[in-house]
């Protein structure tokens, strides 16, 4: 089976930082993919090199096995890869409706929509509004309340919704759990097994081992801006998997068949 | 769920049977609260009690010398620039940049106007569009240098401030244009001049104009994708970019559209004055400013409306005409207004407070 995304040798320095140093990645169809590491070990500057949020300084990005370079996320987008990014790239001042569709408006059928370029409010609202109830998410009154009046675990609610609701191709979580509540949580681990029963692959940043060990088909370890192994959940248990992030134990060589997983 | 056998999952269990309703909380919030809360979905409110009181206050006082059509639309006629060029402005404040070129864009779009008409002797119809690109290529040029170069705002408008203003005596030779030749040769070009009565009040079309911009504007920015992006960008462009709004091209059309409502402006300015004058307008970018502050729209970008605004620029032209009226010393207008300013931006503060 081939990926479905691929990356090789990508490069990303700030400065005199690198943040990418020559990295590889591989996500394969229909396949929950957790990327664990330390804190400043490139995680989120990989996941923006392949959502086209910052461009590399060296190194490829094929998607289906043709090569992609994205200049900004609205082109990756558009090739049907969604990000919640860790930052959660939100609009305060604007509502919930309009964070969610930022950069993909509904407008209004008729000459309203076409001429006058009315957005179609009654539309967008009733969309966001089942879709923060499929993520039991109406703790949330009012669907036109601005975003910053939102808890940061309810902003988070909402941009996981986001991201699941259009995500044709790649759905990519930065940390999408690391502000919410027990049950909240729960309920992201759900949506992520429903956006891959839609057939839709997933790539997942955690520092939470107990669930990237239990939704994860595979696990990239990311040390020092590079891919240290990629390892089966199955395989390894929580405290090897922190152990080889760390440093703390020798990584295991890379298996052939790692890349090609029987999903 | 299979989890539930795994020891990591042992205490999400104990959510079961926990209601599942969702909490509610009873807001037991003082009038204070909910008025803070009103103001932060409807920031135009501000300004307009503000601007309530002051006609009622001045009615008071002046009886129906002030509170009379002929002596309210003689208001609107004379914020008719400012809110014009405001309407420039806010768009500008709104993506948290600030435009000092208004002004100078406006003259030199007036300018051209008048000079296309009589130095070449263009028609003068053809003469006002090559006044609007005018406008539209100096909002291009703050645009670009803003959104490409990311130059800020400030210090790119206060060099074409300069550089326009400059452009504009160079290439008028510092030379009117009287209002008599415009009269014989070019009327259109006064046309905002122009004025209709209903009853007692006077409508120029420079005050229609004014409110028919105001009105669009305030719909293209609420009901538009355009306009939601402008307010993206103002309230966090790095989130907006990563959001998916093509923030450097909703910055370029901003500053664009800025250009052209300030070359409109120009064509009012012309009505306004009877001639073209390239020493008018000096005082347009700070009166634009003032009137986008007292109307609530933060400098910080990213919120306030267009209404307010207007708003804004009809308190400072009801204090103004007010107190003029009233016979006191103009300093107090000016006093006033300042006042006003600080109190505006710290209600803006006060009202951000309901995000925290
Ligand atoms: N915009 C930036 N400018 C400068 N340096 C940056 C920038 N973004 C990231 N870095 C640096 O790149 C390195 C990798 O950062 P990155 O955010 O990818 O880490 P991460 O693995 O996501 O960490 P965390 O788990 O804390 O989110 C860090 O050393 C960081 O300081
Ligand atoms: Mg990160």
């Amino acid at each position: 089976m081939e990926p479905i995304l691929k990356a090789k040798n990508l490069v990303k320095r700030y400065g005199r930082v690198v943040a990418l140093d020559r990295c590889d990645f591989d996500l394969m169809p229909g396949e929950i993919l957790a990327v664990i590491g330390d804190n400043g070990a490139g995680k989120s500057t990989l996941i923006k090199a392949i959502s086209g949020a910052v461009v590399p300084d060296a190194g490829d990005v094929w998607l289906d096995g043709r090569k992609v370079s994205f200049h900004s996320p609205l082109e990756a987008r558009g090739a049907g890869i969604e990000t919640v990014y860790q930052t959660l790239a939100m609009s305060p001042a604007l509502s919930i409706a309009d964070n969610m569709f930022m950069g993909r408006e509904l407008r209004k059928p008729g000459i309203m929509g076409s001429l006058f370029r009315q957005l179609d409010r009654p539309a967008m609202e009733k969309f966001a509004r089942d879709k923060l109830t499929e993520l039991g998410l109406m703790t949330i009154q009012n669907i036109n309340q601005a975003v910053e009046t939102l808890s940061g675990g309810q902003r988070q609610g909402v941009a996981v919704a986001r991201a699941a609701a259009f995500g044709s191709k790649v759905v990519i979580l930065d940390e999408p759990t690391a502000a919410l509540g027990v049950k909240e949580s729960r309920r992201v681990l759900d949506l992520i097994r429903d956006v891959r029963a839609r057939g839709i692959p997933i790539i997942l940043i955690s520092h939470n081992m107990p669930h990237v060990f239990e939704v994860a088909d595979r696990i990239h370890i990311h040390r020092l801006g590079r891919r240290l192994c990629v390892i089966r959940p199955q395989d390894y248990t929580m405290s090897d998997a922190v152990a080889f992030m760390t440093g703390a134990k020798e990584a295991p060589e890379m298996a052939p068949e790692m890349s090609e997983p029987a999903v | 769920m299979a989890s539930e056998t795994g020891p990591a999952d042992s205490y999400e269990s104990a959510t079961k049977g926990s209601p599942e309703t969702v909490a509610e909380f009873v807001h037991q919030r003082s009038a204070v609260h909910r008025f803070q809360h009103v103001l932060h979905q409807t920031p135009s409110l501000v300004p307009l009690i503000v601007l309530l009181a002051a006609v009622v206050v001045f009615a008071a006082l002046l009886g129906s010398k002030f509170f009379s059509p002929f002596t309210l639309t003689l208001i609107l006629q004379q914020v008719a620039i400012t809110g014009i060029v405001g309407a420039a402005q806010t768009l500008v404040i709104l993506t948290a940049g600030i435009d000092l070129s208004v002004g100078a864009i406006m003259v030199l779009s007036s300018v051209v106007m008048g000079q296309f008409t009589f130095r070449y002797g263009l028609p003068p119809s053809f003469a006002i569009l090559c006044g609007l690109a005018c406008g539209a290529l100096m909002g291009f040029i703050n645009g670009t240098l803003v959104a490409r170069m990311k130059l800020p705002p400030f210090i790119v408008t206060l060099g074409m401030w300069q550089i326009v203003l400059a452009t504009n005596f160079l290439y008028s030779a510092n030379e009117t244009i009287r209002s008599q030749d415009i009269v014989e040769q070019a009327p259109i070009l006064q046309f905002f001049g122009e004025s209709f009565r209903l009853g007692g009040a006077v409508f120029t079309y420079g005050v229609v104009a004014m409110l028919l911009l105001v009105l669009a504007l305030s719909y293209v920015l609420r009901h538009t994708a355009w306009g939601r992006h402008v307010y993206a960008v103002g309230d966090d462009p790095d989130a907006a970019e990563l959001a998916g709004v093509q923030v450097r091209r909703v910055l370029v059309t901003v500053y664009v559209l800025s250009g052209v409502i300030c070359a409109l402006a120009g064509w009012v300015l012309i009505g306004r004055l009877g001639s073209v004058s390239p020493t008018a307008g000096q005082f347009a970018n700070i009166e634009s400013i003032t009137a986008v502050v007292i109307g609530g729209i933060s400098l910080f970008g990213g919120r306030g409306s267009i209404l307010g605004m207007l708003f804004g620029a009809l308190i400072v032209g009801v204090f103004s005409l007010g107190l003029k009226m009233l016979g006191t010393d103009p300093q107090w207008t000016y006093l006033l207004i300042g006042a006003l300013i600080i109190g505006a931006v710290a209600v803006d503060q006060w009202i951000r407070k309901v995000a925290a």
